[in-house]
């Protein structure tokens, strides 16, 4: 009759809650559970290294707190390294933030507490959120627990691996241009980018600020619905960007699409497109055609320069962004000849290539004389790509399929030119651009590894993306773990 | 040698802007309180913080902008100016740029001279940066750092160290009255940076200025100007060339010196600030701003001329602050005579203020309670010595001037049997003068007066007591 902590991690967030609140279940045994199991898959030489900073005593002390009628009573979670917390590290997978510990706890976190979930571990990164593989942890790259010898997506790679290992059913990670929907692809999860303003930024260690999301995995759509549901809301009092909105319910009983348009837009089926990646997704529209949705030919014309604008607006906003980290108040200090010694020991010592590189990139294109030939004309064609969509949408068509990722999860150190790995991006990037929401979805596995499907929807309708994503989902089955 | 060459000066002044907290976060702008006290995870940048805008600096900014009669724009937006610097936590300062809240005003500094605002535009201040605190270490404050300011950009239109005192003057009179800030030099809450170049007289082009910063008054502003211009002009004369670059002035050695950084060179990388959207304003909210205005020193003075028929020197006093402005007229009112309200004000509240060294604003004595004093001189009831006697009694015990006076016996007598009474008694005791007087010595009815006077102690009606002995004089 009572059901075992483990199998209810496996079962998901809602069935925890669920147990919790009936108090057929404590919220310490499954927290010791989620413990059991990141110490099982997590830790040595070849574990899958996708918690940085955990500790049992706190969790359990969260527990004792933590109100047993939330929406998420002791549901185990995780957070991604860069979401702000007053227990545990936030440190950005970044050697300028080691040991830093918040003094304030970001809104997603309180909102999580609030509603009985329990922080669980910080999740590994690529540092600062600048990658697509969590290779550039300062603290070592995560593994995909499907197969060790690969990378789990990034930059949300620890959050997405610890759902994926059964560590925990929903954890939470940051989004500029895929660093949700790309590892949920990869890891065989599902992966939500909310429509930016959705989610409170506040507490949210910032990349690019007008791209930036916090995104949520979870095991099933549901979860992951349910999750959302707790964190999204307005939040003006912290956060300018803040949607004046209320938290959207999400969740549907409706496995239906009558009447629903899906567009299906040619760019993101390039005739390079592999045929096992075809394959799957033709499979998951048939799907969504099973369910009723008609499914439409669509056209984003400007999709070919989402990348490109990306790669001037993400690293202008990130040169900024990261300029406080200078040794002054908080983080690393190194010393060095006077004042700018010292920052430039700081700085070249705390950052890694990766980041140094964007930083240097963004400095660039917003210097005197390059400003206009780069980052107002980024903004512009920025402009260009959310008219595509809304374009899209005034034609009639509710959501948008496409594939998530080109392919599925890539060997570890496979990928050693930094062009080649901001390509992960491609399908992923103009969402963020136009601040629309997207999903990733499982369709199936190629040669044993996970791929992913997305739905994307206009701004602020979450609800119609969440509704074909509960219809995907069941109609594939088991289908989509195959 | 210099008379042949013109000034040209540009102003730019930072104005703190009067709120309770910080631009960006809810922390106190409170001055003096113990470093570092007046912080919160935004103005220390603290990962992952992020700013919210204080309408009330919006409301502020937008005020001095109309005040100073720029346009306020419905849409302006903030920017990044990106700079390494300890007391900068962020590593950039939200200022506005190429859209700034207010554009095109004027300022009138008297004698007809109007001196172009180019623009206004919103930022926050950075901390401080202490050294000569702690030996060989820079100590930083950040209680500053967020607080809410505006620039105030002039044109180049000041033609002298005089007239750049005069705009400084006038624009802190308004700002004043306007109630848009303390604007007080001493605690920093108004700065003045000053761009200065010379040319010769006759020429049209502008020619390369430099920057002068650290100007702690307005009469060190005109002294640095004088400075930095006399150097300009012998550099022109021997065949130099200006370096356009940042000068400091020394106060103490009474000199302006080049700034050892190179700020002229800074590339500040401008763009949108990404974590505020921009700053929307309705006109129906920028018109209810403007009706909030109140009438400014200039406008008042030419009411004060018109409708009480009043001095300039006078309306000059009384408009000098906004809080005297509004007790002269209440006082004017209660006592139905401006002339002598103006007076009044001028003369013994002055006086009185000095004394106790307290701002009109907390002044003990109320303006009806002032105008029922002077209404009673008016008609006649208090004699101008007893009502100082009156006033000074207000000003120690408070009450109302018509109880003290009755209380203590000031009322004026007008009475003809009560200084028949006294008058009679004065001829008792001074037989020889009251006979003089009576035998056509008109001079010494001045000597009688004061006898009746000083028998009455002060109460007697003056005017009266000369009539009724104009009368005895005459039989």
């Amino acid at each position: 009759m009572s059901a075992t902590p483990e199998s209810v991690l496996h079962d998901g967030a809602a069935a925890i809650a669920a147990a919790v609140r009936e108090g057929r279940m404590s919220p310490r045994s499954v927290v010791e559970a989620s413990f059991a199991r990141a110490e099982e898959v997590d830790a040595g030489p070849n574990g899958l290294n996708c918690i940085l900073s955990s500790d049992l005593n706190s969790s359990l002390h969260a527990v004792e707190s933590a109100p047993v009628g939330g929406a998420l009573a002791g549901v185990p979670f995780v957070l991604k390294d860069n979401i702000a917390t007053t227990t545990l590290n936030t440190s950005c997978g970044s050697k300028i933030l080691e040991g830093y510990v918040s003094p304030y706890d970001s809104t997603v976190a309180r909102k999580l507490r609030a509603a009985g979930a329990i922080l669980v571990g910080k999740g590994n990164m690529d540092e600062f959120a600048m990658g697509s593989s969590t290779e550039f942890s300062a603290f070592g790259p995560s593994r995909n627990p499907i197969d060790r010898t690969r990378v789990p997506g990034g930059s949300s790679g620890g959050s997405a691996a610890s759902v994926a290992a059964g560590i925990v059913p929903i954890a939470f990670g940051s989004e500029t241009g895929g660093s949700v929907r790309q590892p949920a692809a990869f890891c065989g999860v599902v992966g939500v980018k909310p429509t930016y303003g959705r989610i409170s930024r506040f507490g949210l260690v910032a990349f690019a600020s007008s791209l930036d999301n916090i995104g949520v995995f979870g095991r099933t759509v549901d979860d992951a619905a349910r999750a959302m549901e707790v964190v999204s809301g307005d939040d003006a009092l912290h956060d300018a960007t803040s949607a004046r909105l209320a938290a959207p319910e999400l969740r549907t009983d409706s496995r239906d699409l009558a009447g629903v348009v899906i567009g299906k837009p040619k760019e993101y089926f390039p005739a390079s497109l592999t045929p096992a990646m075809r394959a799957h997704c033709e499979r998951a529209i048939d799907a969504l055609r099973a369910r009723g949705a008609e499914i439409r030919d669509v056209s984003l014309p400007h999709t070919d320069l989402a990348l490109p604008v990306y790669y001037i607006i993400a690293p202008a906003e990130c040169s900024a962004n990261l300029a406080r980290f200078d040794g002054v108040r908080y983080g690393l200090r190194m010393e060095g000849e006077g004042l700018r010694g010292m920052y430039e020991a700081t700085r070249s010592t705390g950052f890694g290539t990766e980041v140094t590189r964007r930083i240097l990139l963004g400095t660039y294109v917003l210097s005197a004389g390059y400003y206009d030939a780069y980052y107002r004309k980024a903004q512009d064609v920025r402009a260009l790509i959310a008219k595509d969509f809304t374009d899209v949408w005034a034609s009639g068509v509710h959501a948008l399929f496409t594939p998530t990722t080109a392919a599925p999860a890539f060997t570890i150190g496979a990928i050693s030119d930094p062009y080649e790995m901001y390509l992960c991006d491609l399908f992923t990037v103009s969402a963020n651009l136009a601040e629309v929401p997207a999903i990733s979805v499982p369709i199936g596995r190629i040669d044993g590894l996970p791929v992913g499907g997305q739905v994307i929807a206009p701004k602020f309708d979450e609800r119609m993306m969440f509704r074909i994503s509960y219809a995907l989902e069941s109609e594939l089955g088991q289908a989509a773990h195959t | 040698m210099s008379a042949a060459y013109e000034m040209i000066v540009g102003l730019e002044v930072h104005v703190q802007l009067k709120t309770r907290t910080k631009a960006f976060c809810r922390c106190s702008t409170s001055f003096g309180d113990p470093p570092n006290t007046n912080t919160c995870p935004v103005c220390l940048a603290l990962p992952g913080a992020l700013p919210v805008l204080n309408e009330r600096a919006v409301e502020l900014a937008a005020r001095a902008a109309l005040a100073l009669g720029l346009e306020v724009h419905e849409r302006s937006i903030f920017a990044r100016k990106n700079y390494f610097y300890p007391d900068l936590p962020k590593g950039y300062q939200i200022s506005q740029f190429d859209r700034p809240l207010a554009e095109r005003g004027a300022l009138a500094i008297g004698g007809g001279r109007s001196i172009g605002i180019t623009r206004i535009h919103m930022e926050e201040d950075a901390g401080k940066s202490v050294h000569d605190r702690f030996p060989g270490f820079t100590a930083i404050d950040l209680n500053r750092a967020g607080v809410p300011l505006i620039e105030i950009v002039s044109e180049p239109e000041i033609r002298s160290s005089a007239e750049a005192g005069a705009y400084l003057r006038a624009l802190k009179e308004i700002l004043s009255y306007a109630e848009v800030s303390d604007v007080s030099m001493e605690e920093g809450s108004l700065r003045v940076d000053a761009n200065v170049s010379a040319r010769p007289v006759g020429e049209t082009a502008l020619r390369t200025r430099t920057e002068i910063k650290n100007l702690n008054s307005f009469s060190n502003v005109e002294r640095a100007l004088e400075l930095e211009f006399a150097r300009h002009v012998s550099v022109h004369e021997s065949g130099g060339t200006i370096v356009q670059q940042t000068m400091l002035f020394d106060a103490h050695k009474n000199e302006v010196r080049g700034a050892r950084s190179k700020e002229g060179s800074h590339d500040y990388r401008y763009f949108p600030e990404p974590d505020l959207p921009p700053l929307v304003l309705t006109s129906e909210w920028i018109q209810g701003v403007r009706y909030g205005l109140p009438e400014f020193p200039a406008a008042r003075r030419a009411r004060y001329a018109a409708s009480y028929a009043m001095g300039e020197t006078d309306a000059e006093v009384l408009t000098s602050s906004r809080a005297l402005g509004d007790y002269f007229e209440k006082v004017a009112s209660a006592a139905g005579d401006p002339k002598l309200a103006a007076n009044w004000v001028m003369g013994e509240v002055s006086a009185a203020l000095n004394e106790s060294e307290t701002e009109i604003g907390a002044f003990a004595v109320p303006p009806a309670a002032l105008g029922e004093l002077i209404a009673l001189v008016k008609n006649g009831a208090l004699s101008n010595t007893a009502a100082k006697t009156v006033f000074a009694t207000m000003l120690k015990e408070g009450g109302t001037a018509r109880l003290i006076a009755e209380r203590d016996g000031l009322l004026q007598v007008g009475d003809d049997s009560a200084l028949v009474a006294w008058i009679d008694e004065v001829w008792a005791e001074h037989p020889d003068e009251a006979a003089r007087f009576a035998g056509g010595e008109r001079k010494l009815q001045g000597v009688l007066v004061g006898f009746v006077m000083k028998k009455s102690k002060g109460r007697a009606d003056p005017k009266k007591v000369n009539q009724l002995l104009g009368a005895r004089a005459g039989t």
